[in-house]
């Protein structure tokens, strides 16, 4: 059980994250990774709207009809959109002009909704929570992580501290929207490699395994 | 008539809403895989934007903004663009077959398009009336199908292509998408709005 219950969580974080393996989700991704903070700022969002609503989902999933399954998910999901709207609005504002259309956009989520569909509309509560914790964690990773190559290669700088030498020459281009596509794309192809290189290893380490008992044998 | 022609080849090429703006993506990767699939995905969203505008620009017209709860904005779009959807599915299959046959596999996909939501929100951002918010719409939905059925005809020529192995797939979909971005770039002087 325990052991199920941290792949639940660690899944979300590499073998199933949902941006960089899924592929889902890809617009938020590409639109507000400019800088490390806002791909923060985005995660934290989506994990306070994803937790919340695979909690509720879960609490009354044995009370929603099936046939209109997805409308309530949606309706859910859209009132932490609006709370957590309004909350950056009053509380971050800055945050809130840099994020702008993509704070109502996370009801359209496929991540949120996706989860809602497969996994906490037919588990308990708390399985649902660390499901999502999980997703949100990696969904929050992945947006950093893309922020901080964008804002490295852009403008030299990691959460706003200089970390490039001023005299290099920064490339806007990675700021601007085909910058966005390449970066994704890019670490999206790295992941793959390290997955092919990782499942090579085991691989090899699974056969000269075999290969040294049947010595022994 | 002027501002109206602005309206629609800013949202074409200026401000394509795929390659600029960041709406969209889900599908422009997923359903661009051969060119009729992409013209039929690009027609069906268009379809649905046009009318989910106008829809979407009444209520906040009629209803929300006389009785004061804009804070309901996100949720009433939702609910308008998932219910004119299955209106829209339900419709075709009764009247025309044909058309059904074309659209309806791609008809639900596009309740969770953010392009639709997105376009809402900004018609509603930029108070657009209702006839630019139509011809906005239109001029999306143009630039979206016009982005997909690009993103289409590459990739079907890419299936021959040599491609490192870690690359193939999701990777060099979005650096070509990242080309063509660039390329649009390209259109950002057209006009000033």
């Amino acid at each position: 059980m325990q052991t199920s219950i941290n792949r639940e969580f660690l899944k979300g974080l590499w073998d199933e994250h949902p941006i960089l393996r899924l592929l889902i989700g890809m617009c938020p991704t590409l639109a507000v990774t400019t800088a490390a903070v806002n791909g923060l700022g985005m995660g934290l969002s989506v994990i306070f709207v994803l937790v919340c609503s695979s909690v509720i989902i879960s609490l009354i999933r044995n009370f929603i009809p099936n046939q209109v399954r997805i409308p309530c998910f949606i309706m859910i999901i859209a009132t932490f959109t609006t709370i957590i709207d309004m909350v950056l609005a009053a509380y971050f504002p800055a945050l809130h002009e840099v994020l702008g259309l993509f704070i109502p956009l996370i009801v359209v989520n496929c991540i949120i909704l996706g989860r809602a569909e497969a996994f906490a509309c037919k588990n308990p509560p708390a399985r649902a929570f660390i499901d999502a914790l999980g997703m949100g964690l990696g969904v929050t990773w992945g947006l950093t992580f893309i922020g901080a190559i964008r804002e490295i290669m852009g403008m030299g700088t990691v959460f706003g501290l200089q970390i490039v030498p001023e005299t290099a020459t920064s490339w806007i281009i990675f700021l601007l929207p085909p910058g966005a596509f390449f970066t994704l794309g890019i670490v999206v192809g790295a992941m793959n490699h390290i997955n092919h290189v990782m499942e090579r290893r085991r691989q090899q380490t699974v056969r000269s395994a075999a290969a040294g008992q049947a010595v022994q044998g | 008539m002027t501002s109206l022609a602005l309206i629609f080849v800013g949202a074409v090429l200026v401000n394509n809403f795929v390659l600029v703006r960041f709406l969209g993506i889900c599908p422009f990767l997923g359903v661009s895989k051969q060119l009729d699939t992409a013209l039929g995905m690009g027609m069906a969203t268009t379809f649905v934007m046009v009318l989910s505008g106008a829809a979407t620009w009444l209520v906040e017209n009629y209803i929300l903004i006389p009785y004061g709860l804009p804070f309901l904005q996100t949720l009433s779009y939702i609910l308008i663009i998932a219910s004119l959807v299955q209106v829209v599915e339900m419709f075709l299959q009764k009247t025309s077959p044909g058309l059904y046959r074309a659209l309806g596999i791609f008809l639900p996909l596009i309740t969770t398009n953010c392009a639709v939501l997105g376009l809402a929100l900004m018609a509603t951002q930029q108070s657009y009336s209702l006839v630019e918010t139509i011809v906005f719409a239109l001029g999306t939905g143009g630039g979206f199908t016009l982005a997909l059925a690009a993103m289409a005809g590459i990739r079907e020529q890419m299936e021959f292509a040599d491609i490192p192995k870690a690359l193939q797939g999701a990777g060099i979909s979005l650096i070509t998408a990242g080309l063509m971005s660039l390329a649009f770039m390209g259109f950002s002087g057209l006009i000033s709005m």
